[in-house]
């Protein structure tokens, strides 16, 4: 079987001279199998000094109870719902990214689903704390559970959307750990192969035993596959149902069916920006600029610009229908969350999820990395205000004035928020030194198509359209692990 | 008699080793398996490898998920606790899509993932059985059972001609027990 040749004016999805099989191995796996340099170290203590934060917080959280919280009687929900809507929106990017692009055949997602994947179920982590924080009674969360007990059996709300949210996330966490984990045992198996010891012992155990038979992997493809095709509804029904949390209530601002879409957008959104902030430094750090490339730093940023603009129409339409429906205390919630005492809130939402995205229609400030990588930061921060602004404005001053009422948060409320920070950076930060960053087997499928190396054969063997292969020289120039150099004479 | 078990044709190159496959198969030597790092497309074909049947597997496991939910849903509403909710009906069909959903999904993916697994006897702690272990890392490897097949020097040479970088005779099958 002939590979089959990519067309030439496709970029490169992998990029330098020389690569091999063998080579990828090595690379990939260079983070894995040796000591970490000192730039993780640097990372791992300080993202270990916020997971130790929010132990602290989290423990007076769970002794004292909520009220150790800024909580009060109006606003009943606050920090912990804006945190937990902020990082399930983050871990959408993940399941995106190897789900949707994998039915889509976007075969540039090779590269960079398994950190994205990764940092899904950290991201996911990180939000059931949340959940299971503000129960207030954590070790009754069973509760949420449909068992039979002593109260009749009196049984859960099948009506309610928060019973809707925890089959959802519960559902969504266990199946993109078990996509993920399905997706890495081929290259565990890789690591088990070259290690001794007992660190052999431990990945030949992670390893389930992998061969890389032919039937081995005419399975994993059909699994991968329907684990996709299924994921991809997935993972637009958990932003859903999340959104009807608020759009189900009869909250002025919560109560708007624009909610599901809107927030599926706005989760792809924050979600690719969390990918950018990991991934820009992660390819530096651990010199996989081969592997994720500047079209995949494009790529990316394109879809931050399309969902920033989705969302920012949901922005408008919000407030458009607010006043066209004629509702008051609709038309007040909008009023109040652009005028009232959180009007900060509202306009850094404005400014850093609508306005600083359309940065992005500049190819120049795509390709730029430093600004990509402010920018993917300036994103995450507004859309966690996006998620504090429908919370907490909302819940502040709804429909009786007399118990309208300020939040303010504690240092246990800052802390919970900062700490989560520090417990899903030190688990993404443990996760690239024992498993392989990128995915090292689909990595390999592209050595052969779509490599710049194997464009560059096609170059050397004739028989292409000169403007077709000045169209891809051209297109090569945005690249930073190019050298231009080579291509002068062919 | 010759003490070889396996004989190991190792490619370094993927579409060397289909050229391996298609000597063989001209000259009618059985193949044991084929081991890589990652998956060759067309190879199952030529081989004659027939279809996964887990796509039918996940769709039934999706039913019985769908089946298991609307029951305890069923039952706790109707059955067990029967609730007036605004006059409105106890089994209130639209509220409960999503549950359907998620556990149609939960079913899906569990089932045939498990299934996967045991068709393919993965599960933590079982001992690799390698035959080379390059096979993970650049080696594309074509494996012959050495038992009553044709002189193995002709089966070194159908490999060599393909492009095999080195041609193995194994007196063990396995090499990750050692």
């Amino acid at each position: 079987m002939a590979h089959h040749h990519e067309s030439i004016i496709r970029e490169p999805l992998m990029t330098g001279k020389d690569m091999t099989y063998a080579r990828i191995t090595d690379e990939i796996l260079l983070p894995v199998e040796n000591k970490p340099n000192k730039a993780w170290w640097i990372g791992f203590i300080v993202s270990a000094l916020g997971a130790m934060l929010w132990v602290v917080s989290i423990s007076l959280t769970f002794w004292y109870g909520l009220g150790e919280w800024g909580l009060n009687k109006t606003v009943g929900w606050a920090w912990d719902i804006t945190g937990f809507v902020w990082w399930v929106g983050i871990g959408h990017a993940g399941t995106l990214i190897s789900a949707v692009l994998l039915v889509f055949s976007q075969n540039w997602r090779n590269s960079i689903n398994r950190s994205a994947e990764a940092m899904t179920i950290f991201a996911v982590i990180c939000a059931a704390t949340y959940i299971v924080a503000h129960m207030g009674r954590p070790w009754l969360a069973y509760f949420t559970l449909p068992l039979p007990n002593q109260y009749g059996s009196l049984w859960v709300n099948w009506n309610s959307a928060l019973m809707m949210d925890v089959f959802a996330i519960s559902t969504y966490f266990s199946v993109s750990l078990l996509f993920w984990y399905t997706g890495l045992l081929p290259d565990i198996a890789s690591i088990r192969d070259r290690a001794k010891g007992l660190r052999r012992r431990i990945y030949s155990i992670l390893s389930f035993g992998w061969t890389g038979s032919l039937k081995t992997w005419q399975r994993f493809e059909t699994v991968s596959l329907i684990l996709a095709g299924i994921s991809t509804p997935l993972v637009l029904s958990v932003h859903t149902i999340v959104s009807f949390d608020f759009a189900t209530s009869l909250e002025p601002g919560w109560h708007t069916t624009i909610f599901p879409p809107y927030f599926v957008a706005g989760a792809i959104f924050s979600g690719f920006a969390m990918v950018q902030t990991l991934l820009l430094v992660t390819r530096k750090v651990l010199g996989l600029e081969n592997y994720i490339t500047m079209f995949h730093i494009e790529s990316m940023n394109k879809i931050i610009l399309l969902t920033g603009s989705i969302v920012g129409v949901a922005y408008i339409t919000e407030f458009f229908i607010a006043w066209y429906s004629g509702v008051e205390y609709e038309q007040y919630a909008f009023i109040n969350r652009a005028t009232g005492p959180y009007w900060w809130a509202y306009w850094s939402m404005m400014s850093c999820n609508v306005i600083s995205p359309q940065l992005f229609w500049s190819s120049k400030l795509r390709r730029n990395i430093p600004f990509s990588w402010a920018l993917s930061i300036v994103v995450n921060i507004g859309m966690w205000f996006e998620r504090f602004v429908i919370i907490v404005t909302s819940l502040h001053r709804d429909y009786i004035p007399s118990s309208w009422a300020m939040f303010y948060p504690t240092w246990v409320d800052v802390g919970v928020f900062i700490g989560s920070i520090g417990v899903f950076f030190t688990l993404f930060l443990l996760f690239i030194r024992v498993l392989p960053s990128v995915a090292i087997a689909e990595v390999k499928l592209l050595l052969k198509t779509a490599s710049e190396q194997a464009k560059m054969k096609q170059i050397k063997e004739g028989h292409l359209e000169p403007a077709e292969v000045q169209y891809y020289k051209e297109s090569l120039t945005k690249y930073d692990s190019v050298d231009m150099a080579d291509y002068e004479n062919v | 008699m010759s003490k070889t078990k396996i004989i190991l044709g190792c490619f370094d190159d993927p579409d060397d080793m289909m050229q391996g496959i298609t000597n063989l198969q001209k000259n009618s030597v059985p193949i044991y398996d084929i081991y890589t790092p990652m998956p060759i497309h067309g190879i199952e074909a030529k081989m004659g490898v027939k279809d996964s049947r887990l796509g039918y597997a996940a769709f039934c496991f999706g039913c019985l998920g769908l089946t298991v939910i609307t029951s305890i849903v069923y039952y706790t509403l109707v059955g067990d606790w029967p609730q007036n909710i605004g006059g409105k009906p106890s089994f209130a069909m639209p509220d409960f899509i999503p549950f359907m959903f998620e556990w149609t999904i939960l079913f899906t993916a569990f089932g045939m993932t498990l299934t996967f697994f045991a068709a393919t006897h993965l599960f933590p702690g079982r001992a690799p059985r390698v035959m080379d272990l390059r096979a993970t890392d650049d080696r594309f490897i074509i494996a012959v059972d050495a038992k009553g097949n044709i002189p193995h020097d002709d089966i070194t040479n159908l490999l060599k001609e393909a492009g095999a970088v080195e041609v193995k005779h194994n007196e063990r099958k396995y090499v990750s027990y050692e």
